[in-house]
């Protein structure tokens, strides 16, 4: 039972990573039509977007140490980060330690201008182009990217940690009555979730309750009638997409305590989120995040010793199979609506 | 009135003959004039350098390249020499080799063994290197190794830790400095030993491929010997990201180690997983839990950030160490570049090194001779002490260095920090030893 409950949390983190990209990747398709395989690179640009506020906070004047000495049995030169001569020791130590919640700022006006860029700058001229044209050139450019920022930052991973205080794991299991230790899971994949959870929210609310999000919908409903109203609806899709890549890039920002950010992390979960999508249905906001937490839960019971003595790499092919299966007996996904990529 | 003299037959015998002169240099020059592939006929030779330049082990190929180019400078006669100061052969005299200046062309392995299939026949067809070397993985290592053997160029391992590569796999052509799982584990289990006793159950995650498979075996075996039970052993796949869904099991195993088979991304994101379900801080059959490492790079230790302290696993190299050898190459490496050179630099320059020794002293850049000079060559100052290049497997023999991630590191550089240099004798094997079973090392080819 303690597994079970486990590899549920497991599986909540898992489909809040995967819910929140494929959100934004359906996002976009249901505003603009258009298939965005660069969406896998925001979430990486968000996760650097933590890298990047980090390495400015840590940014230092260095004084030499006599009294020790470097690889080379030189001086060693200690550095001394700005913000601690500037705002005080324990000041700048606490904003450099909080740098990953800190970029949850920085990284909003970043995403939305990249947004931006992409969808005034290319994607809006392969709007009338057929699905396939979408694909290979929203791909191009998201390998486009992580070479860029490969180029930038190097191909090997780089550690960015949570606040000191989030770090450490919480006893799920004693406070469930079970033994100590049974169950412990890390503060912040709690933090994920629960902070997942609040932008999913926000963002239905926002397309629910906001005149604008009402506009944006009945666009989405049909395009040309919103147009003939004197709507100029283009205008509020481009704003959607950037919607979508802060979405993506708060996404980035925050899994980066969780695991190290590298170049090639936005392709690792492209696919899946893909996948994602089209389970959920095409265009459909609630079946994104529907199938995202379901496929993140098969998947950490997939990965169970238990499941994998039954059938030995069933962890590598659950989400595939799944999706095969739903796509078989429900063709539009699960909460994909007629009309929807069927013309 | 003029006669023809032309017959069928009589075009039929002229044809034949004039094919056969025309044929006549092409097959001389095949066979005769280069005396084995690619033989160098100017003022220069030419080596192969097969790293990844793109993909998750750039980073690791880039430092290789950097040693690479600092071990042709230091062969042409340029900067202070490196460990040719300290080496104990003194065949190199820093005039390039056999009195031809090195020259290298470079090849993107990309980590895929395809790709660096690829790239190395390029260089050994259109550049005419005489010599490849290079690489980040095994499952690359012992593709080009196959195919320098069949092409008949030598083939100088770089950063490779599978038995197989020396084991099953092992070729004529192809020679290993970097050490193997096996010696991992005989260096490390008698620390482990020493640290965390013998009434111990340990929990493998190991990544799902040669490397991984038989250094899982190697440290299984190490430590089943000494005691411990082996609790669980579960494959995990190469293109995993995130290792929660692996680690959440190990909680209720009643395992109190875990040993993570897992190099490069896979490594960083493992530990970092374990770190965060508190694995560290938990206390299972009256003792403390603990996480085994059993292959570090200081280059990949870094991604993992501070979660690689007090962890301990094995290295075949290390900066800090303080031999007259490492000395002289962490200097040279140091002061060109700034920073200090991790493991996978100082064994591509070693094997650069060995590779121009041995030309040097067989007098020849032919395979077959270079092979026979680099079998059972014994030397010194090249900073794993005595070491030997053993006949039998082609497989370096030398101290393995124990290491633990570091409490107080003073820079990026300083994560790591050498426990033990364990001894030769220690780590060797026979060379029939059943987790190297199965290959023939063959003839050299020289093309």
């Amino acid at each position: 039972m303690d597994a079970i409950i486990l590899q549920i949390l497991n599986g909540l983190d898992k489909g809040s990573a995967y819910a929140l990209i494929a959100l934004g990747l359906t996002l976009i398709f249901g505003t603009l039509g258009v298939v965005n395989f660069a969406h896998g690179a925001l979430f990486m640009i968000g996760a650097f977007c933590a890298v990047t506020l980090k390495k400015l906070l840590t940014l230092s004047y260095f004084v030499e140490d006599p009294t020790k000495t470097d690889f080379l049995g030189k001086p060693l030169k200690v550095a001394t980060p700005y913000v601690q001569s500037w705002f005080g020791e324990s000041a700048g130590a606490a904003m450099i330690d909080w740098a990953v919640p800190l970029a949850i700022l920085f990284s909003i006006p970043v995403m939305i201008g990249i947004g931006f860029i992409m969808e005034r700058g290319l994607i809006k001229h392969f709007y009338k182009r057929p699905h396939a044209d979408q694909i290979l050139v929203t791909f191009g450019l998201a390998i486009v990217l992580q070479e860029l920022i490969k180029t930038f930052y190097g191909a090997n991973p780089i550690p960015t940690p949570a606040p000191e205080v989030f770090r450490g794991s919480f006893d799920f299991g004693v406070m469930l009555g079970f033994d100590p230790n049974a169950i412990i899971y890390p503060y912040w994949r709690m933090v994920y979730f629960a902070f997942s959870a609040v932008i999913i929210g926000a963002v239905f609310a926002f397309l629910q309750f906001t005149t604008f999000g009402m506009v944006v919908r009945a666009g989405m409903a049909d395009r040309e009638t919103v147009g003939l109203l004197g709507i100029n609806i283009d205008k509020r899709f481009t704003i959607m997409f950037g919607i979508a890549a802060a979405v993506a890039g708060m996404a980035g920002v925050m899994y980066a305590p969780i695991n190290s950010p590298n170049y090639h992390m936005g392709m690792d979960f492209l696919v899946l989120s893909f996948v994602v999508v089209v389970v959920g249905g095409m265009g459909s906001l609630p079946g994104a995040v529907l199938a995202g937490f379901m496929l993140g839960i098969l998947e950490a019971f997939a990965s169970m010793n238990q499941i994998k003595a039954i059938i030995p790499g069933i962890d590598q092919i659950i989400i595939y199979l799944v999706a095969i299966i739903i796509i078989l007996t429900r063709p539009r996904g699960l909460m994909g609506k007629k009309g929807v990529m069927e013309e | 009135m003029s006669t023809s003299n032309f017959t069928r037959r009589g075009v039929l015998k002229s044809g034949a003959i004039a094919g056969a002169g025309v044929a006549l240099p092409t097959i001389f020059t095949a066979s005769s004039a280069a005396a084995y592939m690619n033989e160098p006929t100017g003022s220069t030779v030419t080596f192969g350098f097969n790293v990844p330049q793109t993909g998750a082990y750039a980073d690791e190929g880039a430092d290789e390249l950097r040693a690479y180019e600092l071990a042709v400078e230091h062969l042409n006669g340029g900067g202070d020499a490196g460990m040719m100061n300290t080496f104990s052969s003194k065949a190199l005299k820093g005039n390039g080799i056999l009195g031809k200046k090195v020259e290298f062309v470079t090849g993107d392995t990309q980590t895929k063994s395809d790709a660096a299939r690829a790239s190395a026949k390029s260089m050994i067809e259109k550049d005419g290197a005489v010599m490849i070397t290079g690489g980040s993985s095994s499952g690359v290592a012992i593709a080009v190794q196959g195919l320098c053997q069949e092409a008949g160029v030598i083939f100088m391992a770089g950063l490779t830790h599978s038995n197989d590569t020396t084991g099953k796999d092992k070729k004529a052509n192809g020679f290993r400095h970097f050490f193997n799982g096996y010696m991992s584990a005989a260096a490390l289990a008698p620390v482990l030993k020493n640290l965390y006793g013998t009434d111990r159950n340990a929990y493998h995650l190991t990544a799902d491929y040669t490397w991984g498979w038989t250094q899982e075996e190697s440290i299984a075996a190490a430590t089943e010997a000494m005691g411990w039970n082996t609790v669980n052993k579960v494959r995990t796949p190469l293109a995993s990201t995130d290792f929660s869904s692996y680690i959440a099991p190990v909680l209720n195993s009643g395992a109190d180690v875990l040993v993570l088979n897992h190099y490069g991304g896979n490594m960083v994101n493992s530990l970092t997983n374990a770190v965060q379900f508190g694995l560290r801080d938990k206390v299972v059959n009256g003792k403390n839990f603990e996480i085994v490492v059993p292959l570090y790079s200081r280059l990949m230790a870094k991604g993992a950030g501070e979660n690689v302290k007090g962890i301990h696993g094995s290295t075949n190299w290390h900066w800090s160490l303080t031999d007259e050898g490492s000395k002289a190459f962490v200097k040279s490496f140091g002061e060109k570049y700034g920073f200090p050179p991790s493991q996978a630099a100082h064994t591509v320059y070693c094997q650069t090194m060995l590779y121009a020794d041995a030309a040097e002293r067989a007098g020849t850049f032919n395979p077959c001779g270079i092979a026979e000079a680099l079998e059972g060559f014994e030397f010194d100052g090249l900073g794993n002490g005595p070491t030997l290049y053993r006949a039998d497997d082609h497989q370096c023999f030398k101290d393995v260095l124990v290491v633990r991630g570091k409490e107080n590191p003073t820079s990026e550089f300083d994560l790591l920090e050498v426990v033990e240099v364990t001894p030769r004798g220690q780590v060797e094997y026979a060379p029939d030893h059943p987790m190297f079973a199965g290959g023939n090392l063959g003839t050299c080819n020289a093309g």
